[in-house]
C-alpha cells in the first residue's frame, strides 16, 4: 500500500514537473511562438486528409498554373494539381518520418554514449573513433549512398536517419555520462554491488535524460532539414507524395510565372522548421542547459 | 607540445581510415558491386566483362582494399565510370571551383561573424542584439536550398539585378567564376555567419562575466581597451574549433547550394555521381570531403593549442 503511495507521487510530480517545463517554456514570447507553431502543425497533419478541399494527385490539364484564386487558394501547380491541398498535406510524412527517426535515433545514441562513458577505456576508445569517423563524413553524401542503394521507402529513410542522427547524440551522452560518473552516488552504487545495468537504469539515465532530451529535439528539426533537402533533391520520397521538399523543387523551375506554387511549401516548411528549433531552444533553458556554444555536428 | 600535435595528426589519419573502410565495406556489403549497379540491366555479357575487368572486381575484396588505398595515397582515385575517363580528371576543376567558391564564402563570413557576435553581445537584449539575433535565427534555421530558392526568387527574378542560375561550364576561369559566385556565395555565407554569430556572441557574454573582467572594469580599464585587451583574445580562443565544426558541417549545405545555383563544384559532382551510380566517384568523393572536415578540425585544434598560453606551459611542464 505504502509503496502505491509513493509510486502515485511520483507519477503525480513527473507530471507536475512537465506541466512546469511547459509552463517555462511558454512563459518567454520565442518559447511561446515555437510551441503555438510546433502545435499548429502537428494538429494540421492530423486534420489535413479530411479538410483538403481537392484530390491531391488529380492531375488536370485545364488548371495549370493558375494564379491564387476562390477556388484554389494557393493556385495549382505546372500538372494542375491544387497547391493548397498539397501544402497542408506536405507536413505529414516529413513530421512522420523525421519523428520516429529522432526516436531511433534518442534510443541508440543515448544508450551507446552512456555505455560508453560508464565503461570507458579500450571499448570506449574505438566506438569513439567510429563515431568520429562517421561524423567527417557529410551526411549528405551518407543519406544519398544509403537512398540510392537501399531505396527511398520510408521503411528505408526512418532507419537510415535515425542511425545517421544518432552518432552525435552519442557524443553528448557520454559527456553528460562522464559529467555524472566522478559523483559519489555512482560510486556509492558500485560499492553496493549493483551491476552496470542497473547503475545505468537508477542512477545514470535520470541524471543525463536532460541534456539527451534537448539534443534529441535539436536533431528533430536538423533531420528534417536533412529530410527535405534528401526530397529536394529527389532522393526522399516519390511522387506524387505531397512533400515540401518535393514541391519546392517541382516548382522552383516555373517560378519565374508561378512563384505561388513554390511560396506555399516554403512557408510550409520554413515556418515548422523555426517552430521545432524555438522550441528545443525553449526546451533547453526551461531545463538549464546551454545549447548556444555548440556546433551543429 | 610536438608530441601532443603528433597524435592530433595520428588521430585524423586513423579517422580518415576508418571512413576509407567504412565506405568500401558499405559499397561491398551493399547489394550488388560498382559494375552491375553502374550498368543495371545492362549487366550481362561484354559489358559486364570489361567493366569487371577495369575495375579489377574479379579479385578479392580486401586486395582491392589494399590496392585502391595505396593508390589514393598517392593521389589515384581510379576510373570514372560514367566519365570514362580517370577519376582526378573529373576531380580536379570540380575542387578548384568548389574552393573558390567556399573560400571567398569564408573570407567574408568569418570578419563579418565576428563584429555580428560582438555587436550582439555588447548591446546583449538591446534593440541592435534583437534586430541581429532574430536575422540570424532566420537563416540558421532555414534550410540552404529554400534560401538559395528565395534568393533566385527575390534577386534574380523580381529585381533582375543577377543571373539566378550559374551557366558556365566546370572549367571555367578564375574571373568568370568571380562574377558568376555571388548569390551563391550570400547563400552560404549567410548560414556560415549566422551560427559563427551566435557562437561568438555566447562566447564574449561568457567571457564578459567573468573574475578578471569584472576586476579590470573595477580598475576603471577604459571600456573599448578592456574588451580588445581583456575579452576578445579569450572569448575568440574557443569559439575557433567551434567555426572549424560549422565549416565541416557546412559541406553537407554547400552540395545543396550547389545543386540549386548549378554550380560546377564537388557538391554538384555527388549528385550527379550518385545519380550515375558511378560508385567509384562516389568512394573518392567521400574520401576528400572527409579529409577536408579531418583537415579543418586539425587546423582548428593546432591553432587553439598554438594561441593558448596556458596549454602550451602545461606541455612544457610535462
Amino acid at each position: 500500500m505504502e509503496s502505491n503511495l509513493i509510486t502515485e507521487d511520483k507519477q503525480k510530480n513527473k507530471l507536475e514537473k512537465a506541466f512546469e517545463i511547459l509552463k517555462t517554456m511558454a512563459s518567454k514570447p520565442s518559447g511561446l511562438i515555437g510551441l503555438t507553431i510546433v502545435l499548429f502543425h502537428v494538429v494540421l497533419a492530423l486534420i489535413s486528409p479530411y479538410i483538403a478541399p481537392y484530390d491531391y494527385k488529380a492531375i488536370s490539364p485545364n488548371t495549370m498554373l493558375l494564379a491564387p484564386s476562390a477556388e484554389h487558394w494557393f493556385g495549382t501547380d505546372s500538372l494542375g494539381r491544387d497547391v493548397f491541398t498539397r501544402t497542408i498535406l506536405g507536413g505529414r510524412t516529413a513530421l512522420t518520418v523525421t519523428f520516429f527517426g529522432s526516436l531511433i535515433a534518442l534510443l541508440w545514441g543515448g544508450l551507446l554514449g552512456i555505455f560508453c562513458g560508464l565503461v570507458g577505456g579500450k571499448i570506449d576508445d574505438v566506438v569513439m573513433r567510429v563515431v568520429d569517423a562517421f561524423l567527417s563524413i557529410p551526411w549528405i553524401l551518407a543519406m544519398l549512398l544509403i537512398v540510392s542503394l537501399l531505396g527511398t521507402s520510408t521503411e528505408v529513410l526512418i532507419p537510415a536517419l535515425g542511425f545517421f542522427y544518432g552518432k552525435g547524440i552519442v557524443r553528448v551522452a557520454r559527456a553528460a555520462t562522464h559529467d555524472v560518473i566522478a559523483k559519489d552516488f555512482i560510486v556509492s552504487a558500485r560499492a553496493r554491488g549493483h551491476s552496470n545495468m542497473s547503475i545505468i537504469w537508477n542512477e545514470i539515465i535520470p541524471n543525463v535524460r536532460d541534456a539527451i532530451l534537448v539534443e534529441g529535439a535539436m536533431r528533430w528539426s536538423w533531420m528534417l532539414l536533412g529530410f527535405s533537402s534528401l526530397s529536394f533533391l529527389g532522393f526522399g520520397v516519390s511522387p506524387p507524395t505531397p512533400d515540401w521538399g518535393l514541391m519546392i523543387s517541382n516548382a522552383r523551375g516555373l517560378m519565374s510565372f508561378a512563384y505561388w506554387s513554390v511560396i506555399a511549401p516554403i512557408v510550409g516548411l520554413s515556418s515548422l522548421i523555426i517552430g521545432i528549433n524555438l522550441t528545443a531552444d525553449a526546451f533547453a533553458k526551461a531545463l538549464g542547459i546551454d545549447r548556444s556554444t555548440k556546433a551543429p555536428v | 607540445m610536438l608530441l601532443l600535435i603528433l597524435k592530433r595528426i595520428g588521430l585524423g589519419l586513423i579517422t580518415l581510415f576508418i571512413v576509407s573502410l567504412i565506405t568500401f565495406v558499405g559499397v561491398e556489403v551493399l547489394p550488388g558491386d560498382a559494375c552491375t549497379t553502374y550498368l543495371e540491366r545492362e549487366a550481362y555479357g561484354a559489358a559486364l566483362d570489361t567493366c569487371i575487368k577495369r575495375l579489377g572486381l574479379d579479385v578479392p575484396a580486401y586486395e582491392r582494399y589494399l590496392d585502391w588505398a595505396s593508390n589514393v595515397v598517392r593521389g589515384d582515385f581510379g576510373y570514372s565510370l560514367s566519365g570514362e575517363m580517370p577519376i582526378n580528371e573529373v576531380l580536379g576543376p570540380r575542387v578548384k571551383n568548389s574552393l573558390v567558391l567556399a573560400s571567398v564564402s569564408i573570407l567574408i563570413g568569418i570578419p563579418l561573424a565576428i563584429v555580428l557576435g560582438i555587436i550582439t553581445a555588447l548591446w546583449r537584449d538591446k534593440l541592435p542584439d534583437i534586430m541581429i539575433s532574430t536575422i540570424t535565427i532566420f537563416s540558421m534555421t532555414i534550410p540552404e536550398f529554400i534560401s538559395a530558392t528565395l534568393l533566385i526568387l527575390i534577386v534574380a527574378i523580381w529585381l533582375g539585378w543577377l543571373p539566378g542560375i550559374v551557366i558556365i561550364p566546370s572549367d571555367a576561369t578564375f574571373y568568370e567564376l568571380l562574377s558568376n559566385i555571388i548569390l551563391p556565395v550570400v547563400a552560404i555565407s549567410m548560414i556560415m555567419t549566422a551560427h559563427m554569430a551566435r557562437m561568438v556572441r555566447s562566447s564574449v557574454i561568457q567571457v564578459m562575466a567573468s573574475d578578471y573582467v569584472q576586476m579590470a572594469i573595477l580598475k576603471g580599464v577604459p571600456y573599448w581597451k578592456m574588451v580588445f585587451r581583456h575579452v576578445l583574445p579569450n572569448a575568440l580562443l574557443p569559439a575557433i574549433n567551434v567555426v572549424a565544426l560549422t565549416i565541416a558541417w557546412l559541406l553537407g549545405g554547400v552540395v545543396v547550394t550547389e545543386v540549386v545555383f548549378n554550380y560546377p563544384g564537388l557538391g554538384r559532382l555527388v549528385i550527379e555521381s550518385i545519380s550515375n551510380r558511378d560508385l567509384p566517384v562516389v568512394q573518392a568523393l567521400a574520401i576528400i570531403l572527409a579529409s577536408i572536415y579531418v583537415g579543418i578540425n586539425l587546423i582548428a585544434d593546432l591553432m587553439t593549442l598554438m594561441l593558448n598560453p596556458r596549454l602550451k606551459s602545461l606541455q612544457i611542464r610535462k
